[in-house]
């Protein structure tokens, strides 16, 4: 049994309305415990409406999610404990803190599950040193911090419930490449140490590639593909065409097997392109000059 | 939800309605309802409401949207009208213990309905057809004689329109931020009074927040585009009346005079205005 099954999952919005719109049709998939998927799609291909169906927050219009074989509205008041197994970290979620600590709204979601005072301050702690929030900074007001670091202290809001799937959209939206690359790497060894399941939804391929094991590409509401990321990126044209940048790396590689090289499409890296295109030279029969090219690349 | 709030929302078109002047509108709203208060009788109240619903069936919005801006309103329409249904004076058509039901208690019920509906629905008209902009404009150009008395019209109105501009922002916001917080558990369902006000401060905060971010970034942008009040401003559109508005108001003065004529001529239904 899958941890998370999606069964013919559709929404739609403003139902007998004028402004009536399906934002997602008839999604199915399962996601096993301890995978790490990555979500992406155009801006409203239905990604943010498909993932707050799976922790409850909207009602699916048809179909279900079961959340360890049970439907998550088996029982509409028991609602909240789905949240809490089900983790949702917002676009921008720094807009949410309101405590007067940063300790105090991390301790938010700990208190709202009803947890002694001990445990809340254990979670607190280890939330606040898996997004690498400064002791120090616990006792300042959330308001006082820098962008990072508040987006950072409102993900270990989320954190801090410890939930067996945590689900983020888009977190690095809005911060600087090394912002980006220091919280991917933070969201990877969560993931690692706590052996949990974690969703990410974002824009760019290069960010998912780098730390998904499957990819779920979204176009119009509709599930476009779900698949491994090399599968994924092997089909390079077919996810160009629906509009979305592959890796530039992967790019390469296709145009290269395109012009008559004997190369690996499915390459998401610049370690494997380095190692495909060092097994390309070994190769007698490709001629001196388009060698020389590549390793110059 | 929320997002059926449907205050100060505008349908676009390209109705009679719509083509009107911001400032004839206004006009032709005020003195509708002074009108429906005015009605002091079923026939003139007649007029008025065909009036309404002529204006409404010409206006070119969905009718569903004005079924919609009564819902919000229909429990105080009931409300007053069971209120006065008991406060009739003459011969009871019904009595139980201190409570009775009259002619007059059902016509005043009636009346009263009608009169809330025709109003709130006349109200809807104006703000359905008209997109804020206009509106503000309107209530500018109208309220400019009142600059003799130092009030400042033009600022008063960039803040009607600034304000008119973010209340869909902020619902929107409200939204988001509520998604936010019940993803972390929070329970605005169940509970006390008490508990329920204390679980509004996780939305309070991060709204009043985000709106003054928002408050200070739009004056710099106002700012870095040389706005600087009223003064010497001119505009790019100037409103003019046309034909349309005097048509507009000629209609509107025959039915105005049709219910002062009823009024004077037939006997009163209902006691007092109101």
């Amino acid at each position: 049994m899958s941890l998370l099954e999606l069964k013919n999952l559709s929404f739609t919005y403003g139902v007998n309305t004028a402004f009536e719109k399906k934002a997602v049709n008839d999604v199915s998939l399962n996601i096993e415990k301890g995978e790490f998927i990555g979500i992406i799609g155009h801006t409203g291909s239905g990604k943010s409406t498909l993932i707050q169906m799976l922790n409850g927050l909207i009602r699916p219009t048809e179909g279900q999610v079961l959340l360890d074989g049970r439907d998550i509205w088996e029982k509409p008041k028991q609602i909240r404990k789905v949240r809490f197994r089900v983790g949702m970290v917002f676009q921008y979620p720094e807009y949410q803190l309101f405590e007067e600590t940063v300790e105090k709204d991390i301790a938010y979601g700990p208190k709202n599950m009803g947890l002694d005072s001990d445990e809340i301050k254990k979670r607190v702690e280890d939330a606040a040193r898996f997004t690498a929030l400064k002791p120090e900074l616990l006792k300042k007001s959330p308001f006082e911090l820098s962008g990072g670091e508040k987006r950072r202290a409102a993900i270990a809001g989320v954190i801090a419930m410890d939930p067996e799937i945590l689900i983020l959209d888009e977190p690095t939206a809005g911060l600087d490449p090394k912002g980006r690359d220091v919280l991917l790497t933070q969201i990877a060894a969560y993931h690692k140490t706590k052996g949990n399941t974690v969703l990410l939804v974002s824009h760019s391929m290069e960010d998912i590639s780098r730390i998904a094991d499957k990819i779920l590409v979204m176009d119009h509401g509709n599930k476009y593909a779900f698949d491994t990321v090399r599968n994924i990126f092997s089909k390079g044209e077919d996810i160009e065409k629906i509009g979305l940048q592959i890796p530039q790396i992967t790019k390469i590689m296709i145009g290269l097997a395109k012009s008559g090289y004997k190369v690996s499409t499915d390459v998401y890296s610049v370690e494997q392109a380095v190692m495909e295109i060092m097994k390309l030279r070994k190769d007698s029969r490709v001629p001196a000059a388009a060698a020389k090219k590549e390793g110059k690349r | 939800m929320i997002k059926d709030i449907t205050l100060g929302q505008y349908f676009p078109g390209k109705s009679f309605v719509h083509k009107l002047d911001p400032r004839m509108k206004i006009i032709l709203l005020t003195f509708f309802i002074v009108f429906i208060f005015a009605a002091r009788n079923f026939v003139s109240l007649g007029i008025m409401a065909a009036a309404v619903f002529a204006v409404i069936c010409i206006s070119g919005v969905s009718p569903k949207m004005y079924f919609k801006s009564i819902k919000a309103i229909i429990f105080i329409v009931l409300f007053t009208a069971c209120l006065n249904l008991f406060y009739g004076t003459g011969d009871p058509l019904w009595q139980w213990r201190f409570l009775k039901i009259t002619q007059s208690g059902i016509n005043t019920a009636i009346f009263i309905a009608v009169r809330i509906i025709a109003l709130v629905l006349i109200s809807a008209v104006l703000t359905y057809t008209t997109s804020p902009t206009d509106l503000t404009d309107g209530i500018e150009r109208l309220l400019k004689p009142l600059s003799v008395f130092h009030i400042q019209v033009h600022e008063i109105a960039m803040m009607m329109t600034i304000a008119l501009r973010f209340i869909p922002t902020l619902l929107e916001e409200t939204d988001k931020i509520m998604s936010a917080q019940k993803a972390r558990g929070a329970d605005f369902e169940s509970g006390n009074f008490i508990t329920r006000l204390k679980a509004l401060i996780p939305i309070l905060v991060p709204l009043f927040v985000s709106a003054f971010r928002r408050a200070f970034d739009l004056a710099m942008a106002m700012e870095s585009r040389c706005y600087h009040g009223g003064e010497g401003r001119t505009r790019m559109r100037v409103l003019k009346y046309s034909k349309k508005d005097y048509l507009a108001l000629g209609a509107s003065c025959l039915i105005f005079a049709g219910v002062i004529i009823c009024s004077i001529y037939l006997p009163a239904t209902v006691r007092t205005g109101m």
